[in-house]
């Protein structure tokens, strides 16, 4: 470390930060940095760190040395060899008050832990929340998912030439962002870029909360260190130039760093024989863990598990020697592509399966060119059949015969291995998906939140992060004495459950037999969310690349205390019910590229953003040989050059969209702003008439679009608070920026009573959000900002009230009672004839459904759900699958609330109950409810919905959405939902018929 | 809504059921269980200490509904499950807010999840201070409550005390007998026939004197360290993982303010209530009269507290007040605007340094909480506050990182190993 200032330690002192997944050491002598040290720990804490200073051994023998610990797993070290700790980010200040005290900031990236320290105008020290990992450890994941190293990725990442927007709150919901991308051909250069954008929206947004980072900005740890790509995305966003932006020589050693200082100044000094016996001795010492019973208690017991599952396997042929028809079955899933080929009497004779590698298309070229040179030339291809992620792009890239959506491909193929299946579990890299099974047909229908996929991916990605493959990995797990305890929440938290589990010590062992026992407990009662094996069902079959892992399949198995069915090609069970599908079709040719076609087949891919309306979609266009186009990543049909044919069908979505801002407003002497967002989207007739009667020129903001957020993601101060809340912030500063001298967003603990439910609350945020805007953002305090607390069930209260209100904070515009009683009278009749006009629409639209034949389809969630950014287009993309969209106020008064076993005190939440009992009560009505991530009282809405549904046998489906949706995902739920509809109505139809 | 359907508490069961309460406050609980006990209840806190209370919870609970929902849940789950009740003879009391917070909703996932579980039929009785749902079998009487006011004070007094003397105790352990020695003395006192208020202040005063007379050095100040949230998480040992013990080992000293905080905010919000919507004027004189006289009480003990030589707990009425130029009284979700009149409060009573826990994703507390931190700091500039999210899958280690690192701020490190030395005996 060259050109560093001299460091105030006169002997000896020894650094030691123990990270999440490096350990760094430094040694101090005279104030030089006598020696220095980086390395990977591979969870083995305290070994390293034993091993690091017998490394450096030559230069401490025989000497006194000062030392302390610091770091997120160097705490029980520190603890159990009773040497000084001191807290990493504390360490860090430490360090750069020393050596660069014209610093103002310091960001500091880490394996696990994202930290901001602010020393202008009174030190600052934050850390990331604990459900924002994702730093260091995502920048890995997400180098895993493109197939590259950190050095390429960083490489890439220079030659960008645009930026796709990735969600920033955890690696989970980046990587579902990221791998439609990838699926849909986006250049992997800019991905990379993006995925540091990513990184830089997140700290900003998750740690500086309003405040400003400027000034001399120092850059530390890991992969700040190391990236390039990184650097420049964060110099870029934070408008640095060179002379402010500090990359120091020392950036992976801070901490270490600071704990030599700290150590130093503890004046406790002592051998250094001394400190290595202590830390040798804390080596073999346990603390106690949480530990779940051993998943096989001997070797005889596995034997007997392995001999069992080893019966239930496919029958194979050989390829070469086969002759007559064949069928291919391609599924192109989210991290992995795989291909069944199989003969006429369904013996498989060719498989493949392997990562997508961030290019599918590239692959299924070369697998097809494989199977097509090793086939006889008696045997004839004659259908093929493609499910998963990458359906549409690689049904349009080689014109396979039959695309199909998952759940069916599954299906298919679970039933080939258990006629009677009545409950499907598929855990593969990203989902869960699991369906049941009633009277031949799938029942309904379950997959993962954005949230909760802890799945496949993960224990890959973890096992890589130790040094393991994940077979090596998985066989550690089966013999582990006693698995730890991790917990079943995201990977992220399971991430600090294992950070915690190696600072206790525990084995590789124990902590990924810990990690499947994880897995299997989340997708249980988080995802299928079952209290006990018999609400899963009899006949269990799973599949998918996770249960290929053993340890995973006995904790499934133990877990819910039944024998399962899971197949030998188990993660290869989509593509061969493709191809089982293809078979189905009983075609005489396949409209499959042959194989000459195929020799010269070419791909290309180049992003672009839709101008066809507001939502500016990132889209990819693919290119093949053929000069055929494929366009992939549009929320509705526009941008793929699509035009429907006919009358559109009814959206209410769109509609009240329209009814909304069909508002007229008169000049007038002072500029008052609503923000359109929460309680707005359906208060605004009220508030518009209101301030309209009394004389203001009424500035109502725009839909939202992800700008609109950005603009105001300085100033929120929970990130872990609902998208449509966040999100008010933009409205807040566009609405200053469009010069308005007051704002106003009431403060509504109880919302419209609608006599339906016990009380008529507001949730929380909604009611009290304008108390956070106020507190938070610092350019509300240049104009007036208006929250009054009103009662908007009495208009004689109400207009009391705003009076009241207005007499004390807007005393100059003299308003008197009288106008403001008037006022008051308007804007609610306004409000009146508003919801009216919607009911109104709800009912058109479920008339022109059945004069049409349509099927209704209840987007069922709440008003601010119409904004075009925090619904994602779902309600266009339901239209163009064929659904009329109703919205839940427009057909809540069409049926009563059926008694409901929660206490119904939301206005807003009661209509969900109603809205599912019109659904329940009618045949041609499906709901599929939206619930916004971080929304506490969905958690008891859902339930009950669901419940209303069942009980008339009706499918539940809910769409998890937040900052950014994956529409992909959405649409296969959607198509699952109509597969399933239409195999009811096809089984309801048989039965008829006899 | 379904009123017929829920399972009452009925006069028959009154004889031989064990009603069980779930932990969150033990002395509290154990003080106010011992009440219902002299009136015929055959009532019992659980301990909390069981290892599956977060797995059963985590299975019958939604599991984005809040963590104190799921470990209430798990409690009651555990113990129907344990083997140590007959499930046909036991019934379970809550005491629950109401509200708009989705925390109003937990008798109900409660019942959910007893259906899930398979004893559909066993009773819960929910107890808040807004009024409860009638069952034949309990009644609450008017002496009764007032037992139970004292339990909550006596409770809050002990907490204090121990708070206070436990960072500077000279003995190990002295503080927590004589606390325990306490809690013992007053769980027969409460219910003596000499029950009266006038003892009741003749006991705060004993009790006072008692702790102020235990061997203590406090020739080295400890950083003070509030704890504010979330009302389960904040109390619960169960639901903050020992916070208190945490920050008693750490070198600091933990400031609580008290259950009856919580009590005033409660009712106090109905009077404001009544300011702010309108409504009956009879109600809010009645809400109003209750008020000033659990202050009055409270302020009694306060006093006592200041006299024998401790800190005194905040003035209610002061927060209450100061609060409004921060965050309006109408937010009243949840904890609402106490939780930000507790660190306004904690903030002038010179502690400054204020952990704010909560469950993740605690829906008030993203307003009156981490929404009110800006703020505060704006206009106290020397403020250490943390905000830390409790869970069942967030950690130990990540939770107690990020206090350490706020402790860190909270003394220079050069007399935090002086601390580490053990004083002198």
């Amino acid at each position: 470390m060259e050109n560093m200032k001299e460091l105030p330690i006169k002997n000896t002192a020894v650094g030691i930060d123990i990270g999440s997944t490096t350990a760094k050491l430094v040694i101090v002598e005279n104030g030089q940095v006598l020696y220095a040290k980086y390395e990977r720990h591979y969870s083995q804490v305290r070994q390293k760190t034993v091993a690091m200073l017998a490394d450096a051994a030559h230069l401490l023998k025989g000497k006194t040395v000062s030392v302390a610990i610091a770091g997120s797993a160097g705490l029980g070290t520190a603890l159990s060899a009773d040497l000084p700790f001191v807290q990493e980010v504390f360490a860090t200040a430490e360090t750069v008050r020393t050596l660069a005290p014209e610093t103002d900031a310091v960001i500091e990236l880490g394996g696990e832990d994202a930290k901001i320290i602010f020393f202008d105008g009174g030190l600052d020290e934050r850390m990331n929340g604990s459900c924002a990992g994702g730093t260091g450890a995502f920048i890995d994941q997400m180098a895993t998912l493109l197939d590259v190293t950190n050095d390429e990725m960083d490489e890439l990442s220079l030659a960008y030439s645009r930026i796709y927007p990735i969600a920033s709150r955890c690696g989970v919901f980046a990587k579902t962002d990221i791998q439609p991308l990838l699926n849909q051909g986006a250049r992997k250069e800019d991905i990379a870029a993006s995925i540091y954008q990513a990184v830089v929206n997140q700290t900003i947004a998750g740690l500086a909360q309003g405040r400003k980072i400027g000034g001399n900005v120092m850059f530390l740890g890991g992969p700040l260190y190391y990236c390039k790509g990184l650097r420049a995305r964060f110099m870029k966003t934070l408008k640095l130039d060179e002379e402010h932006a500090a990359f120091p020589p020392y950036a992976l050693y801070a901490v270490s760093l600071g704990a030599a200082l700290y150590g130093d100044k503890q004046k406790k000094p002592l051998a250094f024989e001394e400190l290595f016996q202590r830390l040798q001795n804390s080596v073999g010492e346990k603390e106690e863990l949480s530990t779940t019973p051993p998943l096989f208690a001997n070797e005889e017991e596995y034997e007997v598990f392995s001999a069992r599952h080893g019966k239930a396997t496919a029958e194979f042929g050989v390829l070469e020697d086969y002759r007559g028809k064949a069928y291919l079955g391609i599924d192109c899933g989210s991290t992995t592509t795989k291909l069944v080929l199989i003969s006429e009497d369904n013996k498989i004779l060719y498989t493949y399966y392997d990562s997508n590698k961030g290019n599918p298309v590239q692959i299924v070229k070369e697998q097809l060119g494989i199977i097509y040179s090793r086939m006889h030339e008696d045997a004839k291809i004659c259908g093929s059949g493609v499910t998963g992620y990458g359906e549409e792009l690689i049904c349009h890239a080689f014109h396979t015969d039959a695309g199909l959506v998952e759940t069916m491909a599954h299906y298919s193929a679970a039933k080939y291995f258990n006629p009677k299946v009545d409950f499907i579990l598929d855990i593969g890299g990203q989902d869960i998906k699991c369906f049941k099974v009633h009277n031949d047909s799938i029942d309904s229908i379950i997959l993962n939140e954005a949230c909760s996929s802890g799945c496949g991916s993960f224990i890959e990605t973890f096992a890589r992060s130790m040094g393991y493959t994940v077979e090596e990995f998985a066989k550690k797990g089966l013999f582990g004495n006693a698995p730890v305890d991790l917990g079943t929440r995201c990977t992220v938290f399971m991430n600090s459950s294992v950070k915690q589990a190696q600072k206790d010590g525990a084995s590789v062992e124990n902590i990924s037999a810990g990690l499947s026992v994880s897995v299997v407990k989340n997708a249980i009662y988080k995802v299928i969310r079952a209290a006990n094996a018999d609400e899963l069902g009899k006949e269990i079959v799973v599949q998918g690349g996770t249960f290929m892992n053993d340890a995973v399949l006995r904790s499934f198995e133990k877990e819910i205390g039944r024998n399962v069915i899971r197949p030998k090609i188990a993660p290869l069970m989509g593509a061969f019910g493709a191809a089982l599908h293809a078979k189905s079709l009983n075609l005489e040719t396949s409209s499959l590229l042959s194989k000459e076609e195929i020799q010269v087949f070419t791909h290309t891919a180049k992003g672009i953003t839709c101008g066809g309306c507001g939502n500016r979609c990132h889209m990819t266009v693919n290119t093949f040989g053929t000069g055929e186009k494929y366009i992939s990543g549009n929320q509705c049909e526009k941008g793929a050059g699509i035009r429907t044919e006919g009358e559109p069908l009814p959206n209410l979505y769109a509609r009240k969209r329209e009814l909304l801002v069909s508002r007229e407003s008169k000049p007038g002497k002072k500029k008052l702003g609503l923000p359109l967002a929460l309680g707005t989207f359906e208060l605004l007739p009220l508030w518009h008439g209101i301030f309209t009667a009394l004389g203001y020129e009424v500035v109502v903001s725009e839909f939202s679009t992800r700008k609109t957020y950005m603009k105001g993601q300085y100033s929120i101060p929970s990130d872990t608070a609902c998208y449509p809340a966040k999100i008010m912030h933009g409205h807040m500063e566009e609405l200053i920026e469009k010069g308005c001298d007051i704002l106003f967003y009431p403060a509504l603990t109880y919302n419209m009573d609608e006599h339906n439910s016990d009380n008529h609350y507001n949730c929380p945020v909604v009611a009290y959000y304008a108390e956070l805007l106020n507190g938070n953002m610092e350019s509300v305090k240049d104009v007036k900002f208006f929250f009054p607390y009103l009662n908007v069930n009495d208009e004689k209260a109400c207009a009391k009230e705003l009076y009241a209100y207005l007499q004390k904070h807007a005393p100059e515009e003299n308003h008197t009672k009288k106008d403001c009683k008037k006022a008051v009278a308007k804007g609610m009749a306004d409000y009146r004839a508003h919801m009216a006009a919607v009911r109104a629409e709800g009912e058109k639209a479920v008339d022109f459904a059945r004069k049409h034949g349509k099927k209704i389809l209840i987007l069922a969630g709440r008003p601010y759900h119409i904004d075009p950014e925090i619904c994602h287009g779902i309600d266009k993309l339901a239209v163009s699958l064929g659904f009329v969209v109703v919205s839940e106020d427009s057909i809540a008064h069409l049926a009563k609330v059926p008694p409901v076993q929660v206490l119904n005190q939301w206005t807003y939440h009661s209509r969900l109950y109603a809205a599912a009992q019109f659904a329940a009560e009618n045949k041609d009505v499906e709901l599929v409810q939206m619930v916004s991530f971080g929304c506490g009282v969905d958690a008891i809405t859902t339930d009950e919905v669901r419940a209303i549904l069942e009980k008339q046998g009706k499918l539940y489906t809910q769409l998890k959405i937040d900052e950014i949706t994956n529409l992909g995902a959405v649409r296969i739920r959607l198509r699952s939902m109509l597969g399933a509809l239409e195999e009811r109505a096809r089984k309801e139809g048989n039965q008829n018929g006899r | 809504m379904e009123d017929k359907k829920r399972v009452l508490f009925t006069e028959e069961m009154r004889k031989d059921y064990t009603i069980l309460v779930p932990t969150m406050l033990p002395i509290h609980f154990r003080l106010i269980c011992r009440v219902l006990n002299h009136y015929g209840y055959k009532a019992e806190v659980m301990d909390g200490k069981s290892e599956k209370i977060k797995e059963y919870g985590l299975k019958y609970v939604h599991n984005d509904a809040c963590y104190p929902a799921l470990l209430v849940i798990g409690q009651m789950i555990d113990a129907l499950e344990s083997g140590k009740y007959d499930p046909h003879k036991v019934a379970f009391l809550y005491f629950q807010t109401g509200g708009g917070c989705r925390a109003s909703n937990y008798i109900f996932l409660m019942r959910k999840a007893f259906e899930k579980a398979g004893y559909p039929y066993v009773p819960i009785i929910s107890m808040s201070l807004t009024g409860l749902e009638s069952n034949p079998g309990f009644k609450l009487t008017l002496p009764m409550l007032v037992k139970g006011i004292s339990g909550v004070l006596y409770g809050d007094l002990l907490m204090d005390l121990k708070n206070q003397c436990r960072p500077y105790e000279t003995v190990p352990g002295a503080t927590e007998s004589l606390a325990q020695e306490w809690e013992d003395r007053l769980y027969d006192d409460i219910v003596s026939k000499r029950f009266s208020y006038r003892r009741i202040k003749k006991n705060y005063r004993r009790i006072a004197r008692s702790f102020a007379e235990l061997p203590m050095d406090r020739s080295v100040k400890k950083p003070k360290v509030g704890i504010v949230g979330e009302i389960f998480v904040k109390f619960s040992p169960l639901g903050n993982n020992n916070l208190e013990e945490f920050l008693i080992s750490e070198g600091a000293q933990p400031v609580l303010p008290g259950l009856m905080e919580f009590c005033l905010y409660c009712v106090y919000n109905m009077v404001a209530d009544v300011d702010l919507y309108g409504g009956s004027k009879f109600k809010r004189r009645i809400m109003n009269f209750v008020y000033k006289f659990l202050l009055k009480k409270q302020g009694d003990m306060n006093r006592i507290i200041a006299e024998e030589g401790f800190d005194p707990p905040l003035d209610f009425e002061e927060a209450r007040q100061g609060v409004q130029e921060i965050i309006g009284i109408g937010v009243k979700m949840g904890e609402g605007w106490l939780l930000t009149a507790e660190m306004l409060s904690l903030i002038k009573d010179g502690v400054n340094n204020i952990i704010c826990t909560q469950p993740f994703g605690c829906l008030p507390n993203h307003i009156c909480g981490k929404g009110m931190m800006k703020p505060l700091k704006e206009k106290y500039p020397q403020v250490n506050l943390v905000a830390v999210d409790y869970d069942p899958g967030a950690t130990k280690i990540n939770q107690e990182n990020r206090i350490k690192l706020m402790l860190s701020n909270a003394k220079p490190p050069e007399e935090k190993a002086a601390e580490k030395e053990p004083a002198l005996v």
